[in-house]
Formats: C-alpha cells, sequence, structure tokens
C-alpha cells in the first residue's frame, strides 16, 4: 500500500503539471488576500483573514478535482488497472493508498497559507491582535472542505476512463454539497429549508470557523467522506 | 497440477465467452495457448489472475481456490497482460520499485531482485530511461521483468510477442524460454510457430471451447496425412501415379508433384520404385512435416 502511496505522490511532483497546479493555487490565493483591492487584507483595515478562508473554497472547488481526475481514470484508460487489480492489493486498500495521497497534496498545498497567519499577527495594531481560535478553527475546517473534496474528485475520478468527464463531474459534484444545498435553502421550502441547510459543506464550514470544534460538523464531514469512498469502492468493484 | 481450470463458464450479455473451459498445467510445464482473435483466450487468462469473475466453473493455482481468495494467488502468479500496460512516465528502475513494492517486498530484497531482473531482461543499460522512451520491444521487457519482479511459480503472458519486429520477436522468445526455466508457463497467442518454437503442451480455443488439449507431440502425431514432394528433372506424368494405393495427389509444376499419403513408408518405396522404372533422373524427394498450422485449420474447421 505505502508503494501505491508513494507512486502517487511522485507521479504528481514528476510532473511540470504538479508543480504548475500548487503555483497556481498560491499566486490566486496570493492575489486574492493580498493584492486584489476589493479583497485585500492590507486595504480592509481589520487584521483578519476571513478572505481567505471564504474564498478558499471556491479554489477549491477546481484546484481538487484537478488534482485528482486522472488519479484513477487514467489507470482505466491506460489498462494499467488491470495491473494493480491482479496485485495483492484490494480495491479498498488500493482507494484509500491514493485518497491518502492526493491528501498529503492537497495538505501541501495548503500548508504556506500558514505563513499568512505571521504576517497578519504582525500587521495588527497592537501586534498580535487576531481571533486566534477563528483562525485554527477555519483552518482546519479548510483542511476538512479539502478531505471532503478529495473524496468526491476521487469517486468521479472512479466513474469515467475520460479525464476530463471526471474534471467536470468532480466540479460540480463538490459544488453541489458545498454551495448547492445552502443555495438551495434560500428558496422558501418552509421546514425542509432546515434540512437542506444542515446538508450543505458551507454550513458546518461556517460553524468550524467560529472556532469552535463541535463533533456533529466533524462527524458529518466524516461521514461525508466515508459516504464518497465507499461510492469508489462500489464503483469500481462493479467496472 | 500447477492450475487447474474446471468447467469456466463466462457469459458477456448474450454471448458465452467460455463454455465450460476445462484444462490443468502440471509444474514446469510451458503450455500454449492457442486460437484465432476472439476465441476467448485473454478472458480466461484474466479469470485465472482474478481480474474478472467467471458465472461458473473454478480455478485452482498450486492447489489454492483463485476465485474465492484471490489475495493468496496473486503472489504466485506473474501475469502479464495483453498490450502490456506501463506506467509510461516512470523511470524503468522506479516501476520495477514500484511494482515489487505492490507484492511486499522491500528494502533490500526488493533492491536485490530489481537488479537480478534488470539483469536477466537486459534492461540495466536503459534502466534510467523514462519507460515511454523504450521501443517496443523493450517494453516488453520491462513488462516481463514486472510480471517476474515477485518470484512467482506460474507465469500467464497473454500475447506477448503481438508487435514485435522479427528480431525482437526472436530475443523476446529466447527470454521467456530462459525466464521460464523450472517454472509453470502459459502463453497465449495466435502464432503457430511460436507455440511450435516454445511450448511442450497445447490448447487450442475457439469460440469459448476447448477443442484440443495435449502435448504438442502427441497432436503432431495424430495428424493422418503426410505430404510428399517429388522432383526430377523430367516432366512428371500424372497416370503414373495412379497405380498407388491409398493415394491423392496435386500437381505443382511440371517436374514437382505433390502426393498425400496415410502411410509415408509405403509411399516412398513405390516412388522409388517408379523413378527405377522410368530412369528419372531425381532432384529431391522431401516430405513435408505436419506442422500445427493445419492442425488448428483442421480442428477450427
Amino acid at each position: 500500500m505505502s508503494s501505491l502511496f508513494w507512486k502517487e505522490i511522485n507521479a504528481f511532483f514528476g510532473s511540470l503539471l504538479g508543480y504548475l497546479v500548487l503555483a497556481l493555487f498560491l499566486v490566486a490565493l496570493g492575489l486574492i488576500v493580498w493584492v486584489f483591492p476589493e479583497s485585500s487584507i492590507l486595504q480592509y483595515g481589520y487584521a483578519d483573514l476571513e478572505v481567505l478562508f471564504s474564498y478558499t473554497p471556491y479554489v477549491f472547488t477546481f484546484l481538487i478535482p484537478a488534482l485528482s481526475m486522472r488519479v484513477l481514470a487514467e489507470e482505466r484508460k491506460t489498462g494499467t488497472w488491470e495491473l494493480l487489480r491482479t496485485s495483492p492489493l484490494s480495491i479498498f486498500q488500493i482507494v484509500v493508498a491514493k485518497y491518502l495521497a492526493l491528501l498529503a497534496l492537497v495538505s501541501v498545498a495548503l500548508l504556506p497559507t500558514l505563513i499568512y497567519y505571521f504576517s497578519v499577527v504582525s500587521l495588527g495594531d497592537p501586534v498580535g491582535n487576531l481571533d486566534q481560535a477563528g483562525f485554527f478553527g477555519s483552518w482546519i475546517g479548510l483542511l476538512m472542505i479539502g478531505a471532503v473534496f478529495t473524496s468526491v474528485g476521487l469517486f468521479s475520478s472512479a466513474l469515467t476512463s475520460q479525464q476530463v468527464l471526471a474534471f467536470v463531474v468532480g466540479v460540480f459534484l463538490c459544488f453541489v454539497i458545498y454551495f448547492g444545498f445552502s443555495a438551495a435553502a434560500d428558496l422558501q421550502l418552509g421546514d425542509f429549508a432546515y434540512w437542506l441547510e444542515e446538508l450543505s459543506l458551507s454550513y458546518h464550514y461556517i460553524n468550524l470557523s467560529r472556532g469552535v470544534i463541535d463533533s456533529r460538523d466533524i462527524f458529518f464531514l466524516f461521514g461525508v467522506i466515508w459516504l464518497f469512498l465507499g461510492g469508489t469502492i462500489l464503483v469500481l468493484r462493479s467496472k | 497440477m500447477s492450475l487447474e481450470v474446471s468447467q469456466l463458464t463466462k457469459i458477456y450479455g448474450s454471448q458465452k465467452a467460455l463454455d465450460e473451459v476445462s484444462f490443468s498445467v502440471a509444474p514446469g510445464r510451458i503450455l500454449g495457448f492457442l486460437g484465432p482473435n476472439g476465441a476467448g483466450k485473454s478472458t480466461t487468462m484474466k479469470i485465472i489472475c482474478g481480474y474478472l469473475t467467471p458465472d461458473g466453473g473454478s480455478v485452482s493455482v498450486l492447489g489454492k481456490n483463485a476465485i474465492d481468495s484471490p489475495k493468496q494467488v496473486s503472489p504466485l502468479i506473474g501475469y502479464l497482460p495483453e498490450h502490456n500496460p506501463l506506467y509510461l512516465d516512470m523511470y524503468v528502475r522506479e516501476f520495477l520499485e514500484f511494482s515489487g513494492g505492490l507484492y511486499g517486498l522491500a528494502g533490500k530484497k526488493l533492491k536485490q531482485r530489481v537488479v537480478e531482473m534488470l539483469q536477466k531482461t537486459g534492461l540495466e543499460p536503459e534502466q534510467h530511461k523514462k519507460i515511454g522512451q523504450l521501443s517496443k520491444g523493450y517494453r516488453q521487457r520491462v513488462g516481463l521483468a514486472r510480471a517476474l519482479i515477485h518470484d512467482p511459480q506460474i507465469i500467464i503472458l497473454d500475447e506477448p510477442t503481438t508487435g514485435l519486429d522479427p528480431n525482437q520477436l526472436v530475443e523476446i522468445r529466447a527470454l521467456i524460454k530462459e525466464v521460464a526455466a523450472n517454472k509453470t508457463l502459459i502463453l497465449s497467442t495466435h502464432i503457430m510457430q511460436e507455440v511450435e518454437a516454445i511450448c511442450a503442451d497445447v490448447v487450442i480455443i475457439n469460440k469459448g471451447k476447448i477443442l484440443a488439449a495435449d502435448s504438442l507431440e502427441n497432436l503432431k502425431s495424430k495428424a493422418t496425412e503426410v505430404q510428399l514432394v517429388l522432383e526430377t528433372e523430367e516432366e512428371l506424368e500424372l497416370e503414373w501415379f495412379q497405380q498407388f494405393n491409398g493415394i491423392q495427389f496435386g500437381s505443382k509444376g511440371k517436374n514437382e508433384v505433390l502426393i498425400s499419403v496415410s502411410h509415408a513408408g509405403d509411399a516412398r518405396k513405390e516412388i522409388m520404385q517408379l523413378i527405377q522404372q522410368k530412369e528419372l533422373n531425381l532432384i529431391s524427394l522431401n516430405q513435408n512435416k505436419k506442422n500445427l498450422e493445419q492442425i488448428f485449420r483442421e480442428i477450427t474447421k
């Protein structure tokens, strides 16, 4: 299993594409957080990283399906899936190894944003005037969103052997479970709206960003991850 | 028996890809799995390797049930799929190390095994190249090295020589023969010469059904007719041969006659008598060996 994990990591860093995706992710976030006047912290006047946390899920919606689209689709297209399937690894092990590798990559992409924390801490007046709990709650929330999107991306990569199709389906599913449900809840639906709201990722993400790590939110997010990983395994088994 | 396949059935939609296929391979033998395209060769191999599940029947590999416990059987089998799928972006050495890792090899043992396989398959000079840069013959070597990395008892190669040029063909065949020493090998192909060059046993399959399963020698000796080709300096007349018993003949040229007989020995004697009688100047009298191709056509007709 570990050799499959490292193979995925190496495949990513062995190609220019991998570095490009990471670089673009950080440049896009950097521009939003520090440069663009509408969202820049420097213009905003408050030592607060709300911008980072509200925009990153949007970037993730595209970034993560882009990272994950090839992971299973390519194996099936080139026939190397047959090599993996006839090895002693079970489908469960293959899916878990690939998921962990992707999750490691997403974490690596997210890690440099911790630097923003130190920047904003020293920008505050007085220095260090920052809602610490809010920041770390949000950061963990962001990591969880990344973990959920990764499972969604893996699932959509299992559905088809066409990478582009896997990407489009992945983006759509991420969009629906993050924004879709809560947007639908805004329609006049009465009691049902409350349930829809609870189903959306953004609802649980906002809960975490208040700095309170509630077990209900964590359970929900883990539940969604297991749902999509289980779905991935079922899809692969049936093929 | 190293491998026993019994009553294997696989249905795709309304079509029976395999229809109660049964055969077995003794340890240390090389079995040629012969059949036209679409006969069910790959399907059978994929089922043995655990990639497909059959609709009926069983596979036993070294006494273990391959369908119920694929995880235990997988390390016993070295499998080279049709079209030899490889990760083209990986380096040769990196790929072999990765593949060994999948089979639980690690550390010193893995390194040692990789070096061994690189030497055996002649890939040492290419080990730092990307697989995508290699020629088809060398990719085939990489595929073979991968199939053998965990030192399996049974090797299954699905059309290992398709698409190779004549030189590569000879090299890969020699390599297959070499690596198969002391192992059980199953090799599928639709090229008869390949079976004659490498295999000891033959299974012929067509439209999902086993038509023949025997040793190459037995199959060849079962052939009923022998062809003799007589060539002389003088022109031959077909009438001369009509007095022979049980002979079918066809003319090839004026100086050449093709004769099909069931007993080559008697026919040869009669021909020699004829030559003396008519005072002919003999150039050659050859016996065409009954090759597998003819047998195959007879059986699959």
